[in-house]
């Protein structure tokens, strides 16, 4: 492959872009993509799209990034479409209701439809005509988010579920024994088709963002939208700003990782007890080889379950990480069966019945909140009091087998942090680690007292899932 | 080594993928046509039950050539993944000659031939990499749960998979004839490490869109009627999309469709109907609760 040619180059910026959101492409992959796009050839946008996603991905978080930037690199087309009116777009705003109520009406119909091709070219047609600033010339870009206004795909749900029932199963009138006339009887698939349309309002939207995103990267350069207008993976996003994440989206990440954290820890158990011969056995196993010990037998470990005490700031300061805790504390509640939470303001409580009551996807933080009794006197948080209360009262949870893992800013609002009560959980433990959500440049200012917490426990800054995940992976076997 | 592709173009895969049960979608064609083309180990991700296990088997069938595989566990190790010398025989071996020599004394010989003789092929146990390697026919080689085996047979894999040779200390290097078309899955219960992916193209099989998937169920129960058919991969993506702890795999879809065709429903589901079978595609307790008050299933259709 040689640079000169403007494939290959496209290719290098493709990998560029990913690097610059978090995608270890090296210079392997490219070459890689580019053997692939020789192979492919350039007649099929969608499998030149599987075919890079398979050399430069490594994994299926980067999928989202991934589809975003292959769109700016490689458009479907260039500038107005076959078919679209070859006069600029109409930027006027009072136009744009008229134009919006024309789209939106043909919109039902390919919704009810799920027809994929005419969502494709009415996203297109309403970038084009809903999408731009309305006093800027030419050179000014499209934008999304104003099309996605002005067109309201969802006020379409309704009118498009209604068409879709009625194409499926017309009304018969009269004839029909069991509706009324003009009655449609009932179907199963009357409770959930909603929900489907909805799904195809959700990928109608992006294939929005998609082609404003094309239309712009013509306009302002591909490496300046790939730079700023491209979304990374919830997995990359600041827990801080998870609020507005739908729990379930939330909870669809978080899973995967509590499965990993089990396996981790049962491994680690099972190294433990690795290495004590087993005589019997070992004897046994060498009759097949005349007596000589070829292969030693070693003795079986003794199930033990790993045990997992998890300390937790329940706070109201880190609202949007609290909740994500409580999802994190629902998970691993699936997975691990020795598993003890115990939630702290100022002082501690066991909250592992109530997490394990509660419904997946159930928001339970405020519920936590209510029920336990996690702070005394005032609802500051205090990490001194709440780790002298733990080392008091719930030390017997911990054992030499156990993983202690804080969760929490370490922000003491300037109480006395009680080093020692840390220390004594810490040394009781087989393992302690504290999962820090705020930034490691944060860690020394104002009352933070992580970094001296830090000396007693490691502390890992745990600000996105990525970052959880890579945790867990790193996380030692002993 | 020399390597010959197996398919000639991304439709030619899906046809033969096709013509030996196994529809795949055009990503899915796509990446094998490519890992074919570029020589390199195919590493699938995925939910369980869409596919991923299969896929290697149809390919192998597509391309006639032989499937070897190596299901990983825990603790799997060189002597079950590589070689082992067959120990117990080669002690026999060592017993027989002793019976032979004449006790007088010209068992110096006769000792030198024994220990060329007891690391010969007939001694080697082949595991299924060497098996692999050695195999002088087209192969596939399917390595099963890759994340279920311990970190350490990942390097095994990295200088196995880079240049398909293994060295085997006494009998010297023995290099592939052919190159074997590696496929490597893994549920994601660990961490693969970043080497390993870098080697191989990354394919992620996600459940099929609900045309396909209806191509799947026709083409394994044929007497299932159009309508029913329709109905149940409607109901079935509605079910993956309420974030169930375990969503129905097109296996679940498959089993459905045969109890479905067994108990003589046809056309639109029927609530009650869909309650009591419920549990063929969900396995939990939790997810049939969430099922049933979604889908309002105590309720008869008005």
């Amino acid at each position: 492959m040689h640079l000169a040619d403007p494939l290959g180059a496209r290719l290098v910026d493709l990998g560029r872009a990913l690097r610059t959101h978090g995608v270890n492409v090296g210079t392997s992959e490219v070459a890689d993509a580019a053997a692939a796009t020789s192979a492919l050839g350039l007649e099929d946008r969608e499998r030149l799209r599987s075919g890079l996603a398979a050399t430069m991905m490594r994994r299926s978080a980067d999928r989202t990034v991934f589809d975003q930037l292959f769109d700016i690199y490689f458009p479907p087309a260039v500038g107005g479409r076959t078919g679209e009116a070859e006069e600029p777009a109409p930027t006027d705003t009072a136009g744009a209701r008229e134009r919006a109520v024309a789209i939106r009406e043909e919109l039902i119909d390919a919704l009810a439809r799920g027809d994929d091709r005419e969502l494709e070219r009415l996203a297109a047609r309403a970038v084009l005509e809903l999408g731009r600033l309305p006093d800027a010339d030419n050179s000014s870009g499209f934008f999304a988010k104003q099309t996605i206004e002005r067109l309201a795909p969802q006020t379409a749900i309704a009118a498009a579920q209604e068409r879709s029932r009625e194409s499926r199963n017309p009304s018969v009138g009269g004839e029909d024994a069991a509706g009324g006339s003009g009655q449609r009887r009932e179907v199963l698939s009357d409770r959930y088709d909603r929900e489907e349309i909805r799904g195809r309002v959700g990928a109608f939207r992006r294939k929005i963002e998609a082609e404003a995103a094309r239309r712009n990267a013509e306009l302002r350069g591909r490496d300046r939208i790939s730079q700023f207008n491209v979304e990374g993976p919830l997995e990359r996003v600041d827990i801080m700003l998870t609020s507005g994440t739908d729990a379930g989206d939330l909870q669809a990440v978080i899973a995967p990782l509590s499965r990993k954290l089990a396996s981790k820890l049962a491994a680690r158990q099972r190294r433990h007890t690795r290495g004590a011969i087993d005589i019997r056995r070992t004897l046994r196993a060498a009759m097949s080889t005349g007596g000589v010990p070829v292969r030693p037998a070693h003795k079986r470990r003794t199930r033990t379950r790993a045990e997992l005490v998890l300390l937790c700031d329940m706070s109201g300061s880190v609202a949007g990480f609290s909740r994500f805790t409580m999802l994190l504390l629902q998970s691993l509640a699936g997975v691990f069966r020795r598993v003890r939470f115990i939630g702290f303001i100022n002082v501690c409580d066991d909250i592992t019945d109530l997490v394990r009551d509660s419904q997946v996807g159930e928001e339970i933080a405020e519920r936590v909140t209510q029920e336990a009794n996690m702070a005394r006197h005032h609802s500051a948080s205090d990490y001194g009091s709440a780790f002298a209360d733990a080392a008091d009262r719930y030390i017997d949870l911990i054992g030499p087998r156990s993983t202690v893992l804080v969760i929490g800013d370490a922000r003491s609002n300037g109480t006395n942090p009680q080093f020692d009560a840390l220390r004594t959980l810490v040394q009781q433990a087989g393992h302690a680690a504290w999962l820090n959500p705020e930034p490691l440049s944060q860690w020394r200012m104002g009352d933070s007292v992580a970094e001296q917490y830090g000396e007693i426990i490691d502390m890992h800054e745990v600000r996105n899932i990525d970052q959880l995940r890579e945790f867990i992976s790193r996380l030692p076997l002993r | 080594m020399t390597h010959t592709p197996r398919f000639s173009s991304v439709d030619d895969v899906r046809e033969r993928l096709a013509a030996n049960g196994y529809l795949a979608s055009d990503a899915i064609a796509t990446t094998v046509y490519l890992a074919d083309q570029l020589g390199k180990p195919l590493l699938i991700e995925g939910p369980a039950g869409v596919g991923k296990t299969a896929l290697s088997q149809a390919v192998a069938a597509a391309t006639s050539s032989e499937l070897i595989r190596l299901q990983c566990y825990e603790g799997v190790d060189e002597a079950r993944a590589l070689y082992e010398w067959n120990h117990a025989k080669q002690l026999l071996r060592i017993t027989a000659a002793g019976a032979h020599h004449n006790s007088t004394g010209e068992d110096e010989a006769d000792w030198q031939q024994v220990k060329d003789d007891i690391f010969a092929e007939e001694f080697l146990l082949s595991r299924p990499l060497l098996t692999a390697i050695r195999n002088e026919h087209s192969t596939v080689l399917l390595i099963d749960e890759l994340d279920k085996a311990d970190v350490e047979i990942e390097g095994l894999l990295l200088e196995v998979l880079s240049d398909f040779q293994v060295t085997v200390p006494e009998l010297g290097t023995i290099t592939a004839s052919q190159t074997p078309f590696v496929v490597l899955t893994s549920n994601a219960t660990r961490e693969l490490s970043e080497a390993l992916r870098r080697r191989c193209l990354y394919l992620h099989i996600d459940y099929p869109e609900t045309s396909l998937e209806r191509q799947i169920v026709t083409l394994a129960v044929p007497d299932l009627e159009d309508g029913l058919a329709d109905s149940i991969v409607r109901l079935i993506a509605a079910l993956r999309q309420m974030r169930l702890r375990k969503a129905p795999s097109v296996a679940e879809t498959i089993d459905w469709a045969r109890t479905l065709l067994a108990l003589g429903a046809e056309g639109e589901l029927d609530p009650a109907f869909v309650r009591s079978t419920l549990g063929v595609i969900l396995k939990h307790r939790d997810d049939i609760t969430i099922a049933e008050t979604r889908l309002e299933l105590g309720r008869a259709l008005s």
